[in-house]
């Protein structure tokens, strides 16, 4: 058996002794996937029954499909300082996603088809991991018109969004559901009160007043998402509550679901890592919106992961250059990297504490991710773009600012000790990330 | 306790009875030096202090100058509008350049909560926190803790009304934090929009009525009213603040026969609290204005010992000093 070191740009290959881990039946087992013309050919239980392909050696690790994320924040164009597509996707990559959904706070915003454009030719040029670009509901994310979602669809766009704001009028959001319905695309809300919100830098309760922070309040967040539930029951569109960070919306989420809404929901591995009382050190990178909460809403996520209600994770990976978070508390942009920590931030806080098995975890982070805006990818079905990632559940790392492929290091995670790593990963059966050995970003 | 074993001082929250007691002890023999004709002892000669002031301040910036200059340390003052800030550097940038001019301490009032600590973790200098936003404002909770104790002694079970803004006050913050240490009873009286949430688990009582508040107290400390927070529906006018949570003859009348009324200024008189009760010998607030000094002068001397090490082993060293009656 070859060694993935030594890989060597083969068309037809077969990757052995490793655990297959499969989101979509909930199955790990140890055995062997096949890989032809960037599809995969085979997935076999032990070792391998064919001579004809090079096989290489898994050593081990474990292999499931590309992991997808549906909320990353790519800045290009407009912020190119911050992130660009290359070094997004770089990251992308090296954190095992092969699939990532960028959001369109971009400058311009991505309210135009021709920037959908210019984001999908530069991922194509990039090469690394597959990018959706979800454009925005109003034009200049400004809440006042309507984008063009048809020709934006056309171009690629996979959902509409506002994301970094709500759209604040209950008036617009009703408008933005009813067109993006015959689109088929869900809308992605931001959920914020930004009346209740403006001023506030963390979740608001014991620890903001202690540490004298002006609060967010949790319903903040829940008024919004009431507002657009409430406007759901009379326009069916597909809807996505973005980064639902507390208890009151998980509720809120679960009683719609029950109704039969459509309805679907991400949380993000911070809200599941971290909790209000880690502001304590006034660290910029815990300034997040929506605000890392309390302890009791970390635990309500992690219930509403393991029982549906909440359908998946995604990272909200927002880069901000080091000189934007080095300031006080109040000045920091909100936001933190997260595309490479978080196959280790939830094999840590949700396999390794026993609330769910590495499958059901992983289909956070696949199966359940894509389902939600209907792309391809987070599966290992016979015929499907051979997108895996390689990762070893059991590696303890303590995260580096120096780690990071993101061109930006605002990572909550520096410093902790972290469960699982990510390994190797391919794209349409391409090991990208043999390429990005020596890149430094 | 003879040493304070911190770089920095940047919040009265999870310090020891022990430690403030060493700050109040030591504040109470360097009062004394503010009394002399020569009001000077060389005990941080040759120490270098920055007073950063980013807002605004009469009185803490006054008293911090006049504590160094009493102790002999070299000061430098820099406000905000006279610093590089209004060229846009960043504080990271302005105090990475101070210290690289080998200073001993910064003091900085700023009005983003935690601007103290993020310098204190950056820089190897000593940080003094002179207010940080609605979060702490430590020597003024000193001060005022030295003032009650100076008044009623042994502050245990004593029984603090704290009245007005207690959301947006740094006043209000660190007063609790050094009062729930030594033992008192605080309570904490406001509307509810200037109340924040959660604010009894620091072991505070919340009371809305100013009357019952301060039946029986031993002392009343009034917060300034924002008058630049009138227009964010706080409170409907300060005509209605002045007679729901004004501290006058009447409230005073509900306290303790000797209890007292401190406030940390600057006042707003006819709204917080009435012209007769701010002159009257109840009110000790120019009291706590000469005691900050002192108390300022303690924290000085003892964040400038303990960053020295070993320097000063002898804990004779103080009474030492405080013997050289001129330079």
């Amino acid at each position: 058996m070859r060694q993935l070191a030594n890989w060597q740009n083969e068309e037809n290959y077969v990757i052995a002794n490793v655990v297959v881990v499969d989101p979509v039946t909930g199955k790990a087992f140890t055995g062997c996937v096949g890989v032809k013309e960037g599809k995969i050919a085979f997935v076999e239980r032990g070792e391998p029954q064919i001579a004809s392909m090079p096989i290489y050696n898994g050593n081990e690790l474990h292999l499931a499909p590309g992991l997808v994320d549906i909320h990353v924040h790519l800045r290009e164009p407009g912020y190119e300082h911050k992130e660009t597509i290359l070094t997004g996707v770089r990251a992308a990559v090296a954190g095992g996603f092969t699939s990532v959904a960028c959001m369109p706070n971009t400058d311009p915003a991505i309210d135009d088809k021709s920037v959908v454009e210019f984001i999908v030719k530069k991922a194509k040029i990039a090469g690394m991991a597959k990018v959706y670009p979800i454009a925005a509901a109003t034009v200049g994310r400004k809440g006042k018109t309507l984008c063009e979602y048809g020709m934006l669809v056309e171009a690629g766009a996979v959902a509409v969004s506002d994301d970094g704001e709500p759209v604040a009028s209950a008036q617009m959001a009703r408008r933005v559901m009813e067109y993006a319905s015959s689109f088929g695309i869900p809308f992605i809300e931001h959920c914020e009160d930004p009346s209740i919100s403006a001023g506030g830098v963390m979740h608001e309760g014991y620890y903001s007043t202690k540490l004298g922070l002006r609060g967010i309040p949790a319903y903040s967040e829940e008024i919004c998402l009431a507002r657009d539930l409430l406007i759901l029951n009379s326009v069916r569109c597909r809807f996505h509550a973005a980064h639902v960070s507390s208890r009151g919306s998980v509720e809120l989420i679960r009683q719609a679901k029950e109704q039969g809404l459509p309805v679907t929901a991400e949380t993000a591995p911070h809200y599941l890592s971290f909790e209000d009382r880690d502001l304590e050190t006034y660290d910029t990178n815990l300034k997040i919106n929506p605000p890392i909460r309390a302890s009791e809403d970390r635990e309500a996520l992690i219930e509403a992961l393991k029982d549906g209600t909440l359908d998946c994770v995604a990272s909200d990976h927002a880069p901000h250059a080091a000189q934007e978070k080095q300031v006080e508390f109040d000045k920091a942009p909100n936001g933190a990297i997260g595309l490479e920590t978080m196959l280790s931030a939830i094999v840590t806080h949700l396999v390794k504490p026993g609330h769910m098995d590495i499958a059901g975890a992983l289909a956070l982070i696949t199966c359940r991710a894509a389902a939600v805006l209907g792309i391809p990818g987070g599966t290992l079905a016979v015929g499907e773009a051979a997108d895996l990632t390689l990762f070893d559940p059991e590696e303890e790392w303590v995260v580096q600012s120096d780690d990071f492929y993101s061109k930006s290091r605002n990572s909550p995670y520096i410093g902790k000790t972290l469960h699982g790593r990510v390994k190797h990963t391919f794209v349409e059966g391409n090991l990208v990330t043999a390429s990005l050995l020596g890149v430094t970003s | 306790m003879k040493r304070l074993d911190r770089k920095d001082l940047l919040g009265l929250e999870g310090m020891s009875a022990e430690e403030l007691k060493l700050i109040l002890d030591t504040a109470q023999s360097f009062r004394e030096i503010s009394e002399r004709p020569v009001k000077k002892v060389p005990a941080l000669r040759g120490k270098t202090v920055v007073n950063l002031f980013f807002e605004p301040s009469t009185r803490t910036r006054a008293s911090f100058e006049l504590a160094e200059k009493r102790l002999s340390a070299d000061n430098v003052n820099i406000s905000k509008s006279t610093s590089s800030v209004v060229k846009g550097e960043s504080l990271r940038d302005t105090a990475e350049n101070l210290q690289a001019m080998k200073i001993d301490v910064i003091v900085i009032r700023h009005s983003a909560s935690g601007a103290p600590h993020f310098l204190a973790s950056l820089l190897d200098a000593s940080v003094i926190n002179a207010g940080d936003g609605a979060h702490e404002h430590p020597t003024q909770g000193l001060l005022d803790v030295f003032t009650l104790r100076d008044k009623l002694g042994d502050l245990n079970d004593k029984k603090i009304v704290i009245v007005g803004d207690i959301a947006h006050s740094r006043v209000a913050r660190s007063n609790i934090f050094g009062l729930v240490t030594l033992g008192a009873r605080v309570t904490v009286c406001g509307p509810p929009t200037m109340m924040p949430v959660k604010i009894e688990d620091l072991g505070v009582s919340v009371e809305t009525d100013l009357r019952r508040a301060v039946e029986g107290a031993d002392a009343v400390n009034v917060l300034r009213v924002q008058l630049e927070r009138q227009n964010v529906n706080l409170f409907p006018s300060l005509a209605e603040y002045s007679v729901i949570y004004g501290v006058n003859k009447d409230i005073v009348a509900g306290m303790k026969p000797d209890g007292v009324v401190l406030h940390p200024g600057p006042m707003n008189r006819g709204v917080e609290i009435s012209h007769d009760v701010a002159d009257s010998d109840r009110a000790v607030i120019l009291q706590q204005v000469t005691n900050g000094v002192a108390v300022r002068m303690a924290v000085l001397y003892l964040i400038c010992e303990g960053a020295r090490e070993s320097a000063f082993d002898e804990p004779a060293e103080v009474e030492q000093q405080l013997n050289t009656k001129s330079v």
